[in-house]
């Protein structure tokens, strides 16, 4: 066992404008390996396959247990997270690529600051009067935390928006992770303040109606968050929202 | 001075969320530097919960035993003052994250639900799941996004923090910065600055942490003349799954739920855990703490499982594990409390723990020493104000589980309104210069960096020092290694002088980065080396078996550390704790208080 390999490709790019290159890289095997443990000993030696040195990894990560959200990629053409992504659970070589839908910025490191402003424009945010001492918040039920905590937990990975057909340039749409979070926000019983200002800002171009009901999404989120069933949920509401607008009018 | 005091507030968890919403609900304007987006800060990471005594479970819970339990778990020595501040303002904190949309757990009547964690016998910690920390960020960092969307905020992030802007007469006037991605070096004026730069794990190279928990940025301070205290205090979580990358952690709520910590009574037992009888597995921690049972606090029992596994030879098949086991709790109570972890062991171990007991270690986790404060959170450096992980203050000789959640929020909540007074009444510079001065020190030491040509690889010389600091500076001390790891701190500074990069480019290097965070990390270690070998006693997380006894004669004291430049090391001085509100009594938990 003790000379047993793992095969990396990696898709390389020294900046935003660079070309796009391949780099093979070549690790002994061992216990309790993924990919982000290997692209550490990448930086630690780093030599291609064939001996030539070359630069440490681009990449981003952070909590390394599936929680922050920082280190989406391609691997072996799948959109998820590089720490949980357990070697001895993946075929070699190890294709490792950068999301494809958002900017590179050097390597695996991609910008998706985009889903941070879609979440200011639907006011992904309960509007509190003030952080002073205002007593208890509203009671809710357990049956409602049991529905929004799930929700709650999404990452801002953004997995669900690269794999989405929909999500791209001449769409401009929106992405399921922020219509869930509009779902989250308008069940909140001070929340739902600002629910028609959210639901206003998924009408019209980019907005809910792009969806094309793929499903891509629900079944690529790392946390299991039933994003089909948010869509489908606003959409309604979008759809109610509008007529009640077009009545007012 | 301008009307609208100007703050940077440098690091996006908890604290520093907590520190932006306060300014800019005072009407300053706030820029907020994190390396990462702040969404994706270390914080997400605390699990269990979050303590406050709301009393809603009839036990007659009060901040006053909050504030007991905290100063007894802490061993003495917090001042005690800013903890009961903290106690004080707990339950009122838990309201506001209630009012801000925080989903935490309810009961059947809709109110908050608590449940029990380490050092402590009442239902204290409210959680959301088992991913709290997660929650708790969301919700502060959604207030941040509606004050970023009003013009009030600025965020830099993928910025990382270098150093600050000191003017002659050593008052702070800004900082100096980096774009990881531009890599350029920019200088930033403020009127005053809040550090919430987080913990330091990565001193120990495999820790609970993320990756951006370095102390880099405390270091920094520390060189430009911040009193560094308690460095030597270093919380090793007991239960912690075993990882190449890093060490993730298992919360304690998995024992406030009611899991049970045991070994097989046989060394060397390879049967299937589940088929070990009740009378051949030892639960030692419910047998040597028959009161607190597995909810000893953290330090109490990492070392009974130290003691179990190297002095009794009883890690699960002769390795360094022992069983945390939740299967006998059913799977519904278990998934609608500590979903969140269950999904950590499973996707990272492959075993189900509803199913079968799990295999943990204890790890590094969490630093109770940081950047000295007052109790308006300002360090020694006037304008520099600190608040979270990266300051001593709250936790004294060992953190009581899911008291870092409230000490963020509170230390935040502390250090906005303190550093926005501190700006109106802010003399102007007597000149400029500095800023120029700073920004090209930086500059220099980027370019030293990136021309240097030895033979020194910084990841590897990180590995090495990750093991000598793991093996000698974290359960058990002893004198001797703690002054050969110092000598070995110091052959690490040589050897990182000859660092060669194979990274020269300007444009998102992140061996640049990581090599000026390594230097700072090297001399962050020092202090905690040589202040763990000055403290001859123990006290919390510091334990010497050669000085078993806590020795409040001579050590009742803060240490404090300050780096003297021209030796190129830490000089120590002590300051007497405040034990003004409860005096100091033994620590023993094999009985209640």
């Amino acid at each position: 066992m003790a000379d047993k390999k793992v095969l990396f490709k990696i898709k390389r790019q020294a900046s935003p404008s660079a070309e796009p290159v391949w780099e093979e890289f070549e690790l002994n095997w061992h216990p309790g390996m993924n990919v982000i443990s290997s692209l550490m000993e990448i930086a630690a030696n780093p030599q291609t396959k064939d001996g030539k040195t070359t630069a440490p990894v681009t990449y981003d990560s952070n909590c390394l247990e599936e929680v922050c959200g920082s280190c989406a990629m391609l691997i072996n053409g799948r959109a998820r997270m590089a720490c949980s992504a357990l070697i001895d659970k993946l075929e070699q070589p190890i294709r490792i690529e950068p999301l494809s839908k958002f900017p590179v910025v050097r390597d695996l490191a991609v910008d998706r600051s985009v889903l941070f402003e879609n979440l200011k424009a639907v006011k992904a945010w309960v509007p509190v009067d003030g952080t002073y001492d205002l007593g208890s918040g509203p009671r809710q039920s357990m049956q409602n935390q049991e529905m929004t905590y799930p929700l709650s937990r999404c990452i801002s990975c953004c997995c669900c928006m690269e794999v989405c057909p929909q999500f791209n340039e001449d769409t401009g749409f929106v992405g399921a992770a922020a219509i869930s979070q509009v779902r989250l926000f308008n069940a909140h019983p001070t929340g739902a303040a600002l629910k028609q200002d959210r639901l206003a800002a998924l009408m019209g171009d980019g907005g809910i109606q792009e969806c094309g009901y793929a499903q891509n999404c629900v079944e690529i989120c790392p946390k299991d968050i039933p994003l089909t069933q948010s869509i489908s949920q606003v959409a309604g509401d979008v759809m109610k929202q509008a007529i009640t607008d077009l009545f007012r009018k | 001075m301008a009307n609208t005091p100007k703050i940077i507030v440098v690091g996006g968890g908890l604290a520093g969320l907590a520190a932006v919403i306060k300014i800019a609900e005072m009407g300053g304007n706030v820029d907020l530097f994190s390396i990462v987006p702040v969404k994706r800060s270390h914080s997400v990471c605390a699990q269990g919960g979050i303590n406050a005594a709301k009393n809603l479970k009839g036990e007659g819970d009060s901040t006053a035993q909050h504030l007991d339990d905290t100063i007894y778990g802490g061993d003495f020595l917090a001042n005690q003052p800013p903890v009961k501040g903290m106690c004080d303002a707990a339950p009122g904190i838990i309201d506001l994250l209630d009012r801000m949309g925080v989903p935490f757990n309810r009961t059947p009547e809709g109110l908050l639900d608590f449940r029990r964690f380490g050092g402590t016998l009442h239902h204290r910690t409210a959680f959301a799941g088992a991913t709290t920390g997660q929650q708790l960020l969301y919700a502060l960092d959604e207030q941040v996004r509606r004050y970023e969307a009003e013009g009030k905020v600025k965020k830099y992030e993928h910025w990382e923090f270098l150093s600050a802007v000191l003017d002659s007469q050593h008052v702070c006037r800004g900082i100096c910065a980096m774009d990881l991605r531009s890599m350029e070096v920019r200088t930033f004026p403020a009127d005053a600055i809040i550090m919430a730069t987080g913990g330091n794990g990565a001193i120990f190279g495999k820790s609970t942490n993320s990756v951006v928990c370095t102390g880099s940025a405390q270091s920094a301070l520390y060189q430009q003349g911040a009193y560094y205290a308690n460095g030597e205090f270093i919380q090793v979580h007991p239960t912690c799954i075993p990882g190449e990358d890093k060490l993730r952690l298992m919360s304690e709520s998995a024992r406030g739920e009611g899991g049970r910590v045991w070994v097989p009574k046989t060394p060397g037992d390879k049967r299937d855990p589940k088929s070990i009888p009740q009378n051949e597995r030892w639960y030692f921690l419910e047998e040597w703490y028959p009161k607190y049972g597995n909810l000893v606090p953290r330090d109490v029992a990492t070392r009974a499982i130290f003691k179990v596994v190297f002095e009794h030879n009883l890690g699960i098949d002769g390795k360094p594990m022992v069983y945390l086991d939740l299967t006998h709790i059913d799977r519904k109570t278990l998934d609608r409390k500590l979903e969140g972890i269950l999904e950590i062991y499973e996707k990272f171990v492959g075993d189900d723990p509803r199913d079968t007991p799990m295999k943990i270690f204890p790890g590094m986790h969490y630093t109770m020493g940081g950047l000295w404060v007052d109790y308006n959170q300002q360090t020694n450096i006037p304008g520099i104000y600190a608040a979270g992980e990266c300051e001593y203050q709250y936790h004294g000789a060992n953190r009581l589980g899911a008291n870092s959640l409230v000490s963020c929020i509170y230390g935040g909540f502390t250090a906005g309104p303190n550093a926005v007074r501190y700006a109106k009444n802010l003399q102007a510079a007597p000149s400029n210069g500095h800023f120029e001065a700073e920004k090209k020190r930086q500059e220099e030491n980027n370019a030293l960096l990136v021309s240097n040509q030895g033979d020194e690889n910084p990841f590897r010389l990180w590995r090495e020092l990750g093991e000598l600091m793991t093996k000698n500076c974290t359960v058990i001390r002893y004198n001797k290694n703690l002054k050969e790891t110092d000598a070995e701190l110091v052959k690490l500074l040589e050897r990182f002088r000859k660092v060669n990069l194979s990274d020269r480019t300007q444009w998102a290097n992140t061996s640049v980065v990581f090599a000026r965070q390594l230097y700072n990390m090297l001399q962050l270690s020092r202090v905690i080396a040589q202040g763990a070998g000055m403290r001859d006693e123990s006290r919390g997380a510091h334990y010497k078996p050669d000085f078993p006894d806590r020795d409040d004669k001579n050590w009742l004291k803060t240490t404090k550390a300050t780096f003297a430049p021209d030796a190129d090391e830490p000089r120590f001085e002590f300051e007497p704790v405040d034990v003004s509100l409860i005096p100091p009594r033994p620590r023993k938990y094999d009985a209640a208080k």
